[in-house]
């Protein structure tokens, strides 16, 4: 069986993977892709200590998440499509008043 | 079965008035105002006659108690009002006179802005007179008192765009508070001793009192702090300074509230309260001691003022004292006796007086008047009538009720002859300075074209002899008043005639249940105290001859008059170049308003400023405020541009506070 702890580090490996891309990326596609990824790592952690402590919560809130994520990918995409409708671009530094 | 008088009725019904006129008398014509005022204030009028026709049948004192007002455990303080004798003689005076300088009002008051507004502020004055007159314990007294503070600092202030009248107005209103402290600690200690506050109750627990003859004790503290009271109220020694300066209301106002009614609201209030003055003599002697020498002391300010008004003023606190001196002697009759011809008498000279200032239009000044006889016959014969009386000339009013107080302040218990020689030389000094005013305005030339306005207050005398045809300004030319103003000038210069006729014994006998109600019902040993008339001192001097010095100090008064201002008008400069500084500080009112404004103004208005205002108000709690403001927008200003629009760098802020989280998690976690 494979121990924990090689779990532990991959989903902090995924996690910071995602905040790096949410940190240095300009695209909006590619920072929502980076926050999926996040969101994924974090997951990884819960399904592996349910798995360990053979407790089913960690698995339920694995398809919590997951749930969230579905819901925040459409209402982000459409978001997307919207800003880039208006603005012609997805580069975040140029997206930087609320009011055109 | 008491019948019910509906007593409430009297003060509310001027209320009614003060509120229609107040609320809507600016929509009303003059016409309508004045007969609203008129109106309600002469119904108060009818209602204190219906009540004076029914009152021998009467079992006093009569107490009719409307609703109930405080409750606080074992105390208890109602809306009830008293009737009784002295508050019977009061309620006549106040509503009768108060009706007259209501119409003489009408006439005055025509030509002036805020008609409606000047009634509405006279009935409210009636509403709140008459309440302190009928109250019947002290906490609703005390509200009457203040509400008369209150309208006659509307009153005082009604010109209120003059800066003069409008400060004259503060002044009143602050020095009566002086009082008013005094007045509201006998009220707590009345509360703290008697437990209660009703006149019934008090009076009751205060007559099984022994009389403080050996030491200072609880009623003397009570009558002093009293006396403070009605001090301030009746502007007496230390704190007349108010009255004088109340002069620059209109001229009703000065004869109504500063002449007949409200400033003898002390000396009713002192009388209301003899039963424990009756047991203090040391109070009693306090109370005589201020009243002779505000007598005296307003008198010789009286002989040098040149403004009309101002010579009434300084009267009104002499005649005051005169009252004041007459309760010091416990003869409580002959002070409200005195009170009462004086209403008459005092108002009517005010209201001539207001007549003179209206006929030669607007002016004020005794020196710029003169021969006006012929041009205001009605005027000066009705302020002859109220010369005489205040004079005291027999058979005028003024000479009964003096005379009793001086016959009293001889002959009474707590009299001596040291409060006699100073009423009567007062006695002379106010002849001397009625008849100044008399001959000034009515006889010799009119100096009104050529005077200058600037000099000493005889000059003119000499130099305006030879001024010719009149010509006032004002409207067209010296004019008697209208009539409306002339039928209460007739009506009290009759009371003035014949008020004094029903004489002090019989007026002392009307009184004497309530003055000496508390006689019957002390112990023994007390009896003998506190019966101030039947005995009196043996003395050897009878009554008669002391009337005769005192009509012979008013004629002394007349005649020395007539010498300086008639006779030989050039030698009152050379009597004031002989005294020097002491004419000086007499023409300057002892500069007791410089000492004040020295000792106890100035000395406020700097701490104040540089205390309260500079210090505390400015350096403590506005910088507080300034301070934290700057503090918060220089904070923001600093954090504003975290938000800078730009979304990675929010990602940033999120992803830099996460990692301070986790961290101060771990660390938790790891101690």
């Amino acid at each position: 069986m494979v121990p924990l702890s090689y779990y532990l580090v991959l989903s902090g490996i995924l996690f910071a993977c995602g905040v790096t891309g949410f940190l240095i990326k300009r695209n909006i596609i590619t920072i929502f892709m980076s926050i999926e990824l996040m969101l994924n790592g974090v997951n990884l952690s819960f399904v592996a200590f349910a798995a360990q402590w053979h407790a089913l919560s960690g698995q339920v809130f694995v398809f919590f998440v997951m749930v969230v994520a579905a819901a925040e990918a459409a209402v982000g995409l459409a978001i997307i499509i919207a800003v880039y409708r208006t603005r012609e671009t997805l580069n975040v530094d140029r997206v930087n008043l609320l009011k055109l | 079965m008491m019948p019910n008088l509906y007593l409430w009725l009297i003060p509310v019904l001027p209320l009614v008035g003060a509120a229609i006129n107040g609320l809507f008398g600016k929509r009303f014509s003059r016409q309508t105002v004045s007969a609203i005022a008129l109106g309600f204030c002469g119904a108060a009028f009818v209602m204190a006659l219906w009540i004076a026709a029914q009152f021998s049948s009467l079992t006093l004192p009569h107490v009719e108690r409307l609703a109930s007002w405080i409750r606080a455990g074992d105390f208890q303080a109602d809306f009830a009002f008293y009737l009784d004798q002295l508050s019977l003689v009061m309620l006549l005076v106040v509503t009768g006179v108060g009706f007259l300088i209501h119409i003489y009002s009408v006439g005055y008051m025509w030509e002036e802005g805020g008609f409606y507004r000047f009634f509405s502020y006279l009935n409210l004055f009636m509403f709140f007179m008459l309440t302190l007159i009928l109250a019947s314990n002290y906490l609703l007294m005390f509200v009457g008192w203040e509400g008369v503070g209150l309208a006659s600092y509307l009153l005082i202030g009604f010109w209120f765009t003059k800066d003069s009248a409008a400060s004259a107005g503060k002044k009143a209103f602050i020095v009566n508070r002086i009082g008013d402290f005094g007045f509201l600690i006998a009220l707590f200690l009345m509360i703290k001793h008697f437990g209660s506050l009703s006149f019934e109750p008090v009076f009751r627990i205060v007559s099984g009192m022994p009389a403080e003859t050996a030491g200072a004790g609880l009623l003397t503290a009570i009558g002093l702090l009293l006396m403070v009271g009605a001090a301030g109220k009746s502007a007496q020694l230390p704190l007349y300074v108010w009255l004088p300066d109340a002069m620059e209301g209109p001229t009703p106002v000065s004869a109504l509230i500063h002449a007949a009614t409200m400033v003898t609201a002390g000396v009713y209030m002192v009388v209301r309260s003899h039963v424990v003055f009756d047991r203090a003599p040391q109070a009693l002697m306090v109370v005589a001691i201020v009243g002779t020498l505000t007598a005296l002391f307003a008198a010789t300010i009286g002989v040098c003022q040149t403004d009309i008004k101002k010579v009434l003023a300084y009267s009104t606190i002499s005649q005051l004292g005169y009252m004041f001196l007459a309760c010091g002697v416990a003869a409580y009759s002959a002070g409200i006796f005195h009170l009462m011809t004086h209403a008459f008498f005092k108002g009517l000279l005010f209201l001539a007086a207001g007549s003179v200032i209206h006929a030669i239009g607007g002016e004020q000044d005794m020196r710029r008047m003169g021969g006006l006889r012929h041009h205001i016959p009605w005027t000066f014969w009705t302020m002859t009538a109220a010369t005489f009386a205040i004079a005291g000339f027999p058979p005028f009013a003024g000479f009964f009720s003096k005379d009793q107080i001086l016959w009293k302040a001889f002959s009474g218990e707590h009299g001596s002859w040291v409060f006699w020689a100073i009423g009567v030389f007062t006695a002379f000094l106010t002849s001397f300075y009625m008849f100044r005013l008399w001959f000034l305005t009515f006889f010799g030339e009119y100096r009104g074209e050529t005077a200058t306005g600037h000099g000493d207050d005889h000059v003119h005398a000499v130099s305006d002899s030879r001024a010719g045809a009149p010509a006032p300004r004002g409207h067209g030319g010296i004019h008697e008043s209208p009539t409306i103003m002339l039928i209460p000038l007739v009506i009290l210069a009759l009371l003035s005639i014949c008020g004094g006729w029903a004489g002090g014994e019989r007026f002392d006998k009307f009184l004497s249940p309530v003055l000496h109600a508390g006689v019957t019902a002390n112990s023994l040993e007390e009896v003998g105290a506190a019966t101030p008339v039947s005995e009196q001192k043996e003395h050897g001097v009878s009554e008669g001859l002391l009337e005769s010095i005192s009509v012979l100090a008013a004629a002394s008064g007349l005649f020395l008059a007539w010498l300086l201002y008639q006779k030989r008008p050039q030698l009152p400069q050379e009597i004031a170049h002989a005294l020097g500084g002491f004419y000086e500080a007499v023409v300057h009112k002892y500069y007791v308003d410089e000492i004040y404004a020295a000792v106890f103004v100035k000395p406020l208005i700097d701490g104040s400023t540089r205390i309260l205002w500079h210090g505390i108000d400015q350096d403590v709690i506005d910088a507080t405020l300034d301070n934290s403001a700057e503090g918060a927008r220089e904070v923001s200003d600093a954090v504003r541009h975290m938000q800078s629009g730009n979304l990675r760098s929010y990602a940033g802020w999120i992803a830099a506070g996460a990692a301070v989280v986790i961290a101060y998690m771990v660390w938790m976690g790891t101690r």
